[in-house]
Parts: structure tokens; sequence; C-alpha cells
């Protein structure tokens, strides 16, 4: 089975040069692999890194250590070390990526703001949008809102937009962070529809679950990250 | 083929005057449509940077080189004044924070906007004007504005108005100084969304001076962090935002209101 | 004792001349190019031809015959001070016939008869530069008209346009010389700039607050700005003169009384005059024209 996505040997810490240089180590030789047709799901407490770890993967936090391969437009990148540019052209293309809380834009619709993974790729503008206001109805968003910007929707509806957003593009990986943490039960029951569509097309998923069944119904394999905790190699 | 060759080449661009150092060793790649925000506070040399690489200030020492539209790379101060001047007003563009140092306030919105066809050759009357109109429906100026001068628009239409004189002749270069300062915030918020519009639309490069870290999230691919003249860090934006590595960073990050 | 010896030929001293001279001559030799100069004090305050006056009394020779004509009369105060004035310290013989001159000094117009050959057209000139009205930096115009960047020139035409539906500057109207510089052609109608364009003649233009001097040498292509839908138009009068009846000449407008009368007459006092008189019927008044002092 085909891996687009190898991670070996990443570590991260933070340094906090505003109190006294303090280091505070979050993950350590973090390897593990993401298979295509798969959903694989990060384990563990809260604050063990789990968050960290899919950022990382994002671009959005830098590894200390360590490589992230991915597969990208016939090549394999090392997002660990690649250049901001390269980050981009994953991030369009390669790695989708639906975030734990919506950043807003000023003035932009929420149908823009989920139909612009597409139309940054090129996708004729209309089209882009036809296909987000599918997604949008399929996620129970009220009609009325498709044409307000999403800032004064309530975290649920945020949250619905941020998982349109993610899911719009057909990007052969996908990394999940807590998208059903803040939704009801019948749209919970949409996501991990889509979620098993995503596996049937090929796409190797990643994601962080709060709800345990939410997780027992996508998950093909669970890594458990207290295993990548600092000080477990040398101990 | 082009979206793999930079733009720009900034190498070791050092401005000192006298003993004081205005930036220093500043060297990075722009390449076509990427916005690259430099920020850092007031004398951190953010603006003086701009200004050497926009050829309105010469450097102390290092180059600054730009592919022109035949692919042809030239460095800026070997080229003579009138190659830079022409530069000026067809390639590239310059949003000043202060409107009136960017418009012509005393003509009319369209002449404003009209003034760069004009100054590379457009003859037609009819057809300058059209263009005018066109470029101020896309700032979000009423068209009925068109003959009305500078003088009694409001900061934010003035700031609109700068960009559309600098955008009519498709540059594929910008250069901003601070474009959002000195605006009410909600004018703000609709400037950053104008502008961030028109730079994916038109597939635009620039280089965005601000001390507002919102402003260089939401425009800028890249940033580059500046302390005392120099680059302290400098990477993807959102990193840069999220997981700032140094000291300094981590100060300007934390220092921001949350509201 | 005449006091009016103590001064040299033409008022100015020779150095200064020469001095102006050498400015002319750059001046021809780039056309409409604004060649700075020593202006000096003349015996009028500024803005009644002093750079005029100077760049005169360089060029005047003993032989010459000059004719000095205001809005195109001949009788006006400027034009009958400044003749007086180089009869009294040139001795030169003076006229109002353009024919006969070889030196015309103007404010204003250009005379309606055609110059010739070996004739000088000296104007006085206000305010020289062109970009002004939008540009008030020297230091960017020069580098303008330098670098050739003339956009600025259509953004006065536009703004014209824009306000009056058609291009609204009827004197002062810029023309772009020999293909090069951009000039302004001082305070002419702009029904006067074609004939600027390939005159027999030499012009001069002198500046003389503003301390600059420009030329146009003979058969120079003189061209007025426009745009392709908004071409160069002269000013057309829907009359003749109600004095001689010529057509296709500037007319000056002349309030007769406080009840609405008026009439149209050539602005240029010699070519009307002159038609007046060849006319058959008025053949006897030849004898009496008044000759101006």
């Amino acid at each position: 089975m085909p891996t687009p996505l190898v991670v070996s040997e990443v570590s991260k810490s933070f340094f906090m040069h505003l109190r006294g240089g303090l280091r505070l180590p979050v993950v350590e030789n973090v390897s593990f692999a993401l298979k295509t047709r798969e959903c694989a799901v990060l384990g563990g407490p809260s604050g063990v890194g789990k968050s960290s770890i899919i950022k990382m993967l994002y671009g959005n936090y830098a590894a200390d250590t360590g490589q992230i391969i991915v597969q990208h437009d016939g090549r394999l990148i090392d997002l660990a070390s690649a250049s901001p540019r390269t980050v981009l052209a994953v991030r369009r293309d390669t790695i989708g990526y639906v975030s734990q809380f919506l950043r807003t834009v000023p003035r932009v619709s929420a149908v823009d703001v989920v139909a612009e993974p597409l139309a940054v790729r090129g996708v004729d503008r209309e089209d882009a949008r036809a296909k987000a206001r599918e997604l949008l109805a399929r996620l129970n968003l009220p009609e009325m809102l498709w044409s307000l910007p999403p800032a004064t929707f309530s975290g649920g509806e945020q949250q619905r937009v941020n998982i349109a957003r993610g899911f719009i593009t057909d990007h052969p990986v996908l990394l999940l962070d807590e998208p059903t943490a803040s939704l009801d039960a019948k749209n919970r029951q949409v996501v991990m529809e889509m979620i098993g569509e995503k596996k049937a097309a090929g796409v190797a998923l990643l994601g962080i679950f709060h709800d345990q069944d939410v997780r027992d119904a996508v998950a093909d394999a669970v890594i458990d990250v207290t295993r990548f905790a600092p000080g477990k190699v040398a101990a | 083929m082009t979206a793999d060759t930079p733009l720009l080449r900034v190498s070791a661009v050092s401005k000192s005057y006298g003993q004081r150092i205005g930036c220093q060793d500043v060297s990075f790649e722009l390449w076509p449509g990427e916005v690259l925000a430099v920020v850092g506070e007031s004398g951190s040399g953010k603006t003086t940077l701009l200004n050497c690489i926009s050829t309105r200030l010469l450097p102390t020492s290092g180059t600054v080189s730009y592919r022109m539209r035949g692919g042809d790379w030239r460095e800026l101060y070997r080229m003579s004044e009138a190659e830079r001047r022409f530069l000026m007003r067809t390639d590239w563009g310059f949003v000043h924070q202060n409107p009136a140092d960017g418009l012509r306030m005393t003509v009319s919105a369209g002449a404003n906007v009209g003034e760069r066809l004009m100054a590379v050759g457009d003859r037609h009357y009819g057809n300058i004007r059209a263009t005018a109109l066109d470029w101020l429906g896309r700032v979000e100026i009423e068209a009925d504005r068109v003959d009305d001068e500078p003088r009694s628009f409001s900061g934010g239409m003035r700031q609109r108005l700068q960009i559309a004189r600098n955008l009519v002749t498709g540059p594929r270069l910008v250069f901003m100084d601070e474009p959002t300062g000195g605006l009410d915030v909600s004018v703000q918020a609709r400037l950053l969304d104008l502008l961030r519009g028109l730079v994916t639309d038109l597939g635009l490069a620039a280089i965005v001076v601000t001390h507002d870290l919102a402003v260089a999230r939401l425009l800028s691919h890249r940033m580059m962090v500046m302390k005392d003249g120099r680059v302290v860090e400098t990477g993807l934006t959102d990193r840069v935002l999220d997981d700032p590595r140094e000291a300094y960073t981590q100060l300007l990050v934390s220092s921001i209101l949350q509201v | 004792m005449n006091t009016i010896a103590t001064y040299n030929f033409a008022y100015l001293d020779e150095q200064t001349k020469r001095m102006i001279r050498r400015a002319i001559l750059k001046g021809i030799a780039i056309p409409g190019y604004q060649v700075p100069f020593a202006s000096r004090e003349m015996p009028m305050p500024y803005g009644w031809g002093t750079g005029g006056v100077q760049v005169t009394a360089s060029i005047v020779g003993p032989d010459d015959v000059l004719k000095v004509i205001d809005q195109g009369a001949d009788d006006t105060t400027n034009a009958v001070s400044i003749r007086a004035f180089f009869r009294k310290v040139a001795d030169v013989e003076t006229t109002t016939r353009t024919a006969e001159a070889t030196i015309i000094q103007t404010r204003h117009r250009i005379p309606e008869r055609p110059l010739k050959e070996g004739q000088v057209l000296v104007y006085q000139v206000p305010i020289p530069e062109p970009l002004r009205f939008l540009e008030p930096r020297e230091t960017e115009t020069r580098k303008m008209h330098a670098l050739e960047e003339y956009g600025l020139m259509h953004v006065k035409l536009y703004e014209d346009i824009a306000r009056n539906g058609h291009i609204a500057t009827t004197y002062a109207y810029p023309v772009k010389v020999e293909g090069r510089y951009v000039m302004d052609p001082s305070p002419t109608p702009k029904f006067d700039n074609p004939k600027m364009h390939m005159s027999a003649a030499l012009q001069l233009f002198g500046a003389g607050r503003e301390q600059r001097i420009y030329a146009v040498p003979p058969y120079t292509r003189v061209v007025s700005l426009d745009f392709e839908d908004h071409p160069f138009e002269i000013q057309k009068f829907d009359r003749p003169c109600a004095l001689c009846g010529a057509e296709g000449v500037y007319l000056d407008e002349v309030i007769l009384d406080d009840r609405g009368g008026r009439m149209f007459v050539c602005s240029d006092t010699d070519y009307c005059e002159e038609r007046r008189l060849s006319s058959p019927d008025r053949e006897e008044k030849k004898k009496k024209k008044v000759v101006l002092p």
C-alpha cells in the first residue's frame, strides 16, 4: 500500500526566550507513515503533542530534527527543511488541513472561504462556488449564511465552514485537527461519511478526534503519541 | 518555468547613515505572485530596506537584481535613471502610507489613474477614461467620483485610489509601505480584503512593510522580521507567527493585543 | 549732456549680450530646451517683457528694423514703450509693418502675415515651464524633460476634457518641438500654434524673471499635443473682422457701449490696417496713415 507521507525521527520543543530561555520539549522521535485509503488517528491524553504533530506536518510549526517526507508533484519533499514556497505548493496541491478553529477574513463570504482552495488551484471561480455550496448544504449550514462572512457565526457553524474548506479539494493527504469537536450528532455523522468517502477515493488521512465514537468509526490505525514523549528514548 | 525563477534578487544589501545602520546585510529572493511581509518596530530598518530595493535610496553596498519582462536580469543600480523610472511607472507600483505622497491631490481621480497610461503613450481619451472607470470600480470607488479631486476623498478612498493608480499598468511587483497605517480599523479591514483579492487575482508579487502582524498574516505568504537593521527571522508567515523561534519574534508576537 | 550716451549700444553691456547670445545659440541647437541664463535687471518691472527685451537687446544691430506688438497691437503701452526704449538706447529704426521688420518682439500673438526667412520673432514669456501646472518642483520637471517623461502634460489635457468636454486650454497650449521637447509657446492663443510649425523665421523665447531662454529654429516641426479622439483644433470665428472683413484671423472683441454693443476686429492691428489701406476704395486714406510714436 502506498505511503504518501512518512514521518521519521521528528522532534519538537519550544524555546521560551521570554521566560528565561526555558526549553519545553513536546515530542521526540516521532516516526510513522500514512497509508492511502486509511485514516490514522493520533491517540493519547491532551497536552501530549498531538496537535503539534499535525501542525508540523502542515508546516505551521517547525520541526527541530527529523524528516517529514511527502510525495508531492512526483517528487519526495522533506517538509521539515523545505522552503516556504515549497511548503505553500504542498499545501496547495498535496496536503489539506482542517484546523481546530476557523481563521476568518473580513468581508469574505462563507462560500468564498470554502471555494478558495479550489480557486487558488485555478478552478473556475463559479465552479468552485458551486462545489462549495454543495458541501455547505451537505453539512446543513443554513443557506442564509452562505453569503455572509463567517466571523459572526457560532462555533459549530464556523467549524462546518472549516470542514467544507478542507474537504473541497482532492488532496492526497488530509489532516484533521478535532474537526467534530463542536458539532452535533447529525453533522458528526455527515463528517464521518465524508471521511469514509475520502478513504474510498484513495486519500491518506490523519486525525485527532475527541469523541470516542467518531474515533472508533473512522480509525484504521491508532498512533499512540505517548510513545513520543520526551525522554522516552533515553529512558 | 517562470514560476521557478525569482522575480527579484536582493543580495547583501546594507545601508548606513554614517555610523548609524539603516539595514545590514539583507538577502532574499522574491518569486512571481509571492507576497513578502517585512515586519518590525519603528527604526528596525524595514522602510530603509524597502527604499533600497525600490530604487528610492542608494544602498551603501549589495546588489538588487530584477528579472525584466523580457526575461533578462538587470541590476537596478546599474540601470540608467531613465530605465529605472520607466520600470517604476510600468512594471512596478509603490503604495505610500500617506496617499497624498502617491497621488496628485489637485487633479481628478480619473486623471490620477490615467496618468500612468498616458505616461506609456496612451493617447486615446475615451480608452483612458474607460480604463480609469474600470479601475475605480475594482477599488470600490463610485463611478460618479471620477472627476472629483482626491482632496475631497476620505482616507480609505484615497488609499484605494492610490492602489488603482499603481495597478492600472498591470505591474508585476508592488511595494507597500504601511498601506493600512493611519486608517480606522473598519476601513483597514476593507482595504486589506481588497488588496488581498487584487494580489491573488492579478498574481502580483509584493513587498509589504508593516508593523501590524495582522496585516502580515492576512496579506503575506512569507515574513521577514527585522530588528536594528538586521533580519532576525524569516519563514512562512503562519509558521513565524504561530511558532516564532527567535527571542525578538516571540516578544513581537506576544505583544499583540488579543480581541 | 545727453545721459543716454552713457549706456552701451542697446542698453546691455557686451559681456551680458555675449552671455545671452550663448544661451540663444544653445537654445537653437536644442530646439525647445529651456536654457538658463543670468537675467539682468532691466529698467522696467518683471512682467513687462524683461526676458524678451534682453533677447532683443542681444541680437539687435544698427541695421535692424524693429517691430513690437502686445496682444497683436502696435499701439498699446507695452509695445510703444519698448519700441521707444530701443530707439533711444540702440537708435534702431522701428516699424509697425510686419513685412518690413527684421526683429519682431511680441507679447501674446504671432502676426497674421506669414514670416519670412531672415526675420526673428522674440516672445516675451512669463512662465516657461509647461509642466509647472502639475509639478511645482523644478528639480523634477527638469528630470522629466531630460528623460522625456511627458505623460503629465496629457494629464492636464485630460482634465480639460473631463471638466469641459473638450480641450479648453486656449492659450499657452503645449507643443512638442521637433519630436523631443515639450514647450510652452508663451501665452499666445492656440490659434497661433500652427504658425510656429515649419516657420521660416527664427523664434526666440525670453523669460526674464524665470531666467530661461529657448528657441525654435526656422523650419522646425512644432506639434500641438492632443488625444486621438480629441484632436487639436484652433479657435474658429463665425464672422469676419468688422473693419477689414478678413476671415480666418484671430479676432478681438471690442465693447462699444454699456448696452451690449460689441464688434469683433483683427487682433493684429497692422494686418487689419494694411488690408483696409490696400482696398481700392480707400486708396486715399493711405496718405493719411497715422504715424505712431
